[in-house]
């Protein structure tokens, strides 16, 4: 029965790890390293897909044999065109299933390869979604922004409200708006950039993208939208601390509060509401700084994060 | 060869401006007119004024033997896109983009405000590495 024992095994990682989620999204020990707290995010989101997939598809084949992953592989071989009723029994069954079971079982199995694509899909569509909007956003700005010196290395477009952001990729780069420029000082502007450096430099973009990809596989899903905002909040602290090195704190925080409360907020809808909360955690960070977690800790949360992986990656091939 | 690709945008740049500042719908040797001092090839300006048709950034129309185009839409209407699409206001990161703060309004509003007026009361934060 090692296939079912399997099976279970997955069950509790895969389950482990949304509860797993919901630990870590109210701890507060991340915004310390919001590195090692990406770092196992990522992992929950990588072992609890893997564990999911896993337990169906375990489900869905005969107990006894070798891994869940090889036994995908024979299955071709493990089924066979049994009597008259040209029913497929899987090899090494003690005799003829009863039709539940056996239904069940092609049922999980079915269900099993069918997450396991749409987790795949979601992920080429979001790249290529992504990949597209960039594409879009480079040809405007070719018509419609220019440099300014007051922004060295950036694209100014005029826009009044206050607004920063980077586009990710080969071509990268930071836009800045009119009136950001007339909001912020010097010493604040150069906060911006080196913020938004941070992003470009590190790829950021890459470690959000199996969130929003996750989103979309799962929209209702609160775990899912939980992980997506906390992620991307640990990556806005990740780029403050880069920024934190070239400039003093209250450069950055000022830029961070002006930025807040100058703009006129278009109605919110919930996904904005919430951000709100977060430019309030990162100033606050900010101005009363934490200690980094010892290395000690950060040095366990990687294990675990590793053994997190491991486990439904040995389960699934071994 | 990223100097050509540079050039070429610069030009559709340049001639975008030119079709907003105008009212009318410009042929091609019009626009060329309004960009004398660059001194362009009359099949350059037309070579970009076709990229910008198929890009769907500008707009034409027969007008005896000759295009006659305009814009495909206003200026301040692409600037709204760039950056509400950027902005993320539909709450949907399709671009990936992270942009440096959203605005905030109500109670977190005023939070912010006291810390500005912290630290410019101050005149210093507590340097750490956060």
């Amino acid at each position: 029965m090692r296939g079912l024992a399997d099976a279970a095994l997955l069950a509790v990682v895969a389950i482990g790890s949304v509860h797993g989620a919901s630990a870590l999204r109210q701890a507060s020990w991340p915004r310390r390293s919001p590195a090692a707290a990406i770092l196992l995010w990522q992992a929950l989101g990588l072992a609890g897909g893997l564990a999911a997939v896993g337990t169906l598809v375990g489900l869905g084949l005969p107990g006894g044999g070798p891994g869940v992953v090889r036994s995908v592989l024979h299955l071709p071989t493990a089924f066979r065109v049994g009597g008259v009723f040209r029913v497929p029994v899987p090899v090494g069954a003690a005799g003829a299933l009863p039709a539940v079971l056996m239904a069940f079982r092609l049922a999980c199995l079915g269900a099993g390869l069918a997450l396991l694509a749409l987790l795949c899909w979601v992920l080429v569509a979001s790249s290529v979604a992504a990949v597209h909007a960039r594409r879009r956003q480079r040809a405007l700005l070719t018509l419609l922004a220019h440099g300014d010196p007051k922004v060295p290395g950036a694209l100014v477009v005029d826009y009044p409200t206050a607004a920063a952001y980077c586009l990710p990729g080969l071509r990268s780069k930071i836009v800045v708006s009119v009136g950001a420029l007339e909001l912020l000082g010097r010493g604040e502007l150069a906060a911006v950039l080196a913020h938004e450096r941070a992003h470009l430099r590190e790829r950021h973009d890459l470690v959000l993208l199996p969130f929003t990809a996750l989103r979309r596989a799962f929209p209702r899903s609160a775990t899912c939208a939980e992980a997506d905002r906390a992620v991307a909040l640990l990556v806005e602290m990740l780029a403050d601390d880069h920024a934190l090195r070239a400039l003093p704190a209250r450069e950055l925080v000022s830029a961070l509060v002006r930025f807040g409360t100058a703009g006129v907020c278009a109605t919110p809808n919930g996904a904005l509401a919430a951000a709100e909360g977060e430019v309030v955690a990162r100033v606050a960070r900010l101005l009363q700084p934490v200690r980094p977690l010892p290395a000690g800790a950060v040095a366990a949360i990687c294990l675990s994060a590793a053994l997190l992986v491991a486990t439904p990656i040995t389960l699934l091939i071994v | 060869m990223l100097t050509t690709v540079n050039r070429l945008g610069e030009l559709e740049r340049a001639i975008m401006d030119v079709l907003w500042e105008t009212d009318t719908a410009l042929t091609v040797r019009e626009v060329s007119a309004r960009l004398t001092e660059r001194n362009l090839a009359h099949t350059t300006v037309m070579t970009v004024l076709d990229r910008l048709a198929k890009k769907g950034f500008a707009r034409r129309q027969r007008d005896g033997r000759a295009w006659r185009y305009c814009p495909s839409a206003t200026r301040e209407t692409y600037v709204a896109e760039l950056m509400l699409t950027a902005l993320d206001q539909t709450g949907d990161r399709t671009a990936a983009l992270t942009r440096f703060a959203q605005s905030v309004s109500g109670v977190e509003a005023d939070v912010l405000r006291e810390a500005l007026e912290v630290i410019e009361g101050d005149g210093g934060v507590d340097e750490g590495t956060g």
